[in-house]
């Protein structure tokens, strides 16, 4: 059945139908519409058999759900922002103890300057925590990533962040297709963890590790998100053949003319230009680059679907051998460029591709079509340079009256 | 013939074994089929009164749960010494997620549980000070405010023992640890610092509220029955002497546990929904000195210049001894 329906509570609605048995979360813009929408569910009993804990701060959200989790509980959890920092011990520990927890990010940007709007600074904060790392492109996609999320954590013991774009998604309507329960209880298998605390059969979880150790502890940890690209990009293909649109998948492919998203599409080295991006600024791409290639600028999209694991082989076969690949980045390193671009460059080391960093849409400033257009054509007239920051005020933001602090860039 | 007078004083609430009792009356810990939740084989130094308090602790809730315990244990020496892998000396299904989220996780625990229908099994939280009192605050309160169905216990040895004896939140007036040196003009922990975590619990009005010491193995025993008895949130604060920190002989922990409580300067109590239910009276007095002196982080009190120190610190146990009635005056 389609619908129109917010970001928000399309997510909130495909969580619930996932069966989870503890939702835990603290309050925070642009998150707030989702947990909001999933308490009033346990309340009414729409959500069954689940217990909504409402708690005191984002590490103690994230602390309730590793006690869930490792209890044997299907675990939820929702944050953004300051609130994934204020988490972050509480995230790794998730990874290490390999509780497959998963977590919508409404990506916003870090203060400060303190800022609610959205960019991926929050979430590439955390790009090391060991866990999986999805990015929406659209509404429809935050919602089915999250069964994919999911089915992929679990049999992987690897928990999950769907990462989609604060208010840009969190907070836009769309006409949607949410799986049905019936849908999800025949796609998603049962949650039945190798290791819970369990009174029939006593375990001992998250024991001290000395150095004789904790290498082969994290080595065993680092195979198993080697495994991850496989078992993401199969829960991928089986979403599809389920549902019958795409979700998920390591990397996203465009037509050459339309821009249509095609997991048949060819790879893009026919183009002069090939843009990579991640998130929502895909559907911006899409409607602004056809117009350049009727322009005479060869240019062509491909999309991160997973940021971590980073699907770097598949990256390289959607490329082929674009002459520039340009990384709209929505995160920067500060003093180095775009925290994706770093990724991209390490995947195309040795290719003949030059990469450029094109950071874009920081605390949540517009990414503007024209301006998109205008460095792909700086690009292909090979007068784009390794870092620019998208629309910035070279003369600095301006006084808006007398008396007011100055801003200098 | 000469003739050996021998004192008759193995009864009653501070016998340990509880030999000379009858069998049903005696504590779970003088029983051959005790549960030894926290087996042998552990790290824990020499006297710790931790691992002394923690194997009751745990004990007498296994027992009073049916065996249906699941424990969430905050990092601290507890943790540290008991789980170094690839061992581990619990029984118990047990967990250890961080320093400062135990509470946080025990309630993860108690909602799966919930949720899966199994409110059979119970749940306990447990850590040192540091986690409880000083990082783990915040998680602890949230626990207690929602009355989550969680037994917390807090062994409370006064200090960041395992990191090397630093200075918490609970560590008492004039002590010296290595964060607040016997130097200067007001050696040790400053006085006038500090706060209690049993009063802290008190006033979120959670349904039971106790303080014990191992001194008292039957009153702690009875105190984790009481607790286990009842649902909600619920807090143990326990007074664990550390030989290392507290810098005293091993064989000492039980009977300064004891002067603590007789000095007045620990209150053992029971409180329910925030109110004082119940108040252990000083059974033998003894003077703050009894307590202070075999403790070489206390050693500074001793020496010239100390005496207003130790003043002070009898004007505590005396505060103590007025606002609970320890002496027993006002009934």
């Amino acid at each position: 059945m389609r619908e129109v329906l917010e970001g928000s509570q399309a997510v909130a609605r495909t969580v619930a139908r996932c069966r989870p048995g503890v939702v835990c979360a603290y309050p925070i813009s642009p998150q707030t519409h989702i947990v909001e929408a999933l308490s009033a569910m346990a309340r009414t009993g729409e959500l069954a058999d689940c217990e909504y804990v409402n708690v005191e701060s984002e590490f103690s959200a994230m602390s309730v759900s590793i006690g869930a989790s490792a209890a044997g509980s299907r675990a939820y959890t929702a944050t953004a922002s300051q609130g994934l920092l204020y988490m972050a011990e509480a995230v790794f520990n998730a990874a290490g103890m390999g509780l497959p927890i998963v977590m919508t990010v409404a990506n916003r940007a870090i203060g400060a300057p303190i800022n609610i709007w959205n960019d991926h600074s929050d979430a590439m904060a955390l790009r090391d925590s060991g866990w999986l790392q999805l990015y929406a492109a659209d509404n429809q996609e935050a919602a089915d990533l999250h069964v994919i999320a999911f089915a992929a954590a679990e049999e992987l013991e690897i928990p999950a962040m769907v990462c989609m774009d604060g208010f840009v998604l969190t907070h836009a309507t769309d006409v949607l297709e949410l799986p049905t329960a019936a849908q999800i209880d025949a796609f998603l298998p049962r949650f039945a963890p190798r290791q819970a605390l369990d009174i029939d059969h006593p375990t001992t979880i998250g024991t001290m590790a000395g150095p004789e150790s904790f290498t082969e502890t994290k080595y065993l940890q680092h195979r198993r998100f080697l495994d991850a690209a496989g078992v993401l990009a199969a829960w991928s293909e089986r979403f599809h053949e389920a549902f019958g649109r795409e979700a998920g998948g390591l990397v996203s492919r465009y037509t050459p003319d339309t821009l249509d998203r095609a997991r048949d599409a060819a790879p893009a080295d026919d183009g002069d230009v090939t843009v990579i991006a991640m998130g929502s600024v895909l559907g911006t791409l899409q409607a602004a680059l056809p117009a350049l290639r009727a322009e005479g600028v060869p240019v062509r999209l491909v999309g991160i679907g997973s940021y971590r694991p980073f699907p770097a082989e598949a990256l390289r076969a959607a490329l082929g051998g674009s002459r520039h690949v340009v990384v709209i980045d929505r995160a920067l390193e500060l003093g180095s460029g775009g925290v994706l671009t770093g990724d991209v460059g390490r995947a195309l080391a040795g290719t003949r591709s030059r990469v450029h960093s094109v950071v874009a849409g920081l605390g949540g400033r517009p990414i503007l079509e024209e301006s998109l257009r205008a460095v792909v054509r700086r690009a292909h007239a090979g007068q784009l340079g390794p870092l620019e920051l998208l629309d910035l005020k070279e003369g600095g933001v301006p006084v808006p009256h007398e008396g007011a602090t100055e801003v200098h860039r | 013939m000469s003739v050996v007078h021998i004192p008759f004083l193995q009864t009653g609430t501070l016998a340990v074994g509880g030999r000379l009792l009858s069998e049903d009356e005696r504590s779970l810990q003088s029983q051959a089929d005790r549960p030894s939740s926290l087996t042998k084989g552990h790290r824990a130094c020499q006297g710790c009164a931790e691992a002394l308090a923690a194997r009751w602790v745990m004990d007498t809730a296994v027992e009073a749960s049916g065996g249906r315990l699941i424990v969430a244990n905050a990092t601290g020496c507890l943790e540290v010494f008991s789980t170094l892998y690839p061992e581990s000396a619990w029984k118990p299904p047990w967990i250890h997620s961080l320093f400062a989220n135990a509470a946080a996780v025990a309630t993860g625990i108690a909602s799966a549980l919930h949720a899966q229908g199994r409110d059979d099994v119970r749940v306990l939280a447990q850590g040192g000070d540091g986690g409880t009192v000083d990082i783990g605050l915040a998680a602890v309160s949230g626990m207690f405010e929602r009355n989550d169905d969680v037994l917390y216990v807090c062994y409370d040895n006064q200090g960041y023992m395992n990191t090397g004896v630093q200075r918490s939140s609970a560590t008492p007036a004039a002590a010296r640890t290595a964060t607040t040196p016997a130097v200067g003009r007001s050696p040790g922990q400053a006085f006038g610092q500090g706060k209690s975590m049993v009063k802290i619990a008190m006033a979120h009005e959670i349904p039971y509220v106790a303080s014990a010491t191992p001194a008292d193995l039957r009153d702690l025993e009875a105190k984790v029955r009481t607790a286990m008895a009842m649902h909600g949130a619920r807090y143990l604060h326990v007074l664990v002497p550390c030989p290392v920190g507290w810098g005293s002989e091993s064989s000492q922990s039980i009977a300064l546990a004891r002067a603590a409580v007789q000095s007045g300067i620990f209150p053992v109590i029971e409180a329910r929904a925030g109110e004082l239910t119940e108040v252990q009276r000083i059974r033998e007095r003894a003077d703050v000195e009894e307590y202070l002196r075999p403790q070489a982080r206390f050693a500074h009190l001793f020496k010239p210049g100390g005496d207003d120190a130790l003043a002070r610190w009898r004007a505590l146990a005396e505060a103590n001894i007025r606002r609970y009635d320890l002496l027993g005056e006002r009934s």
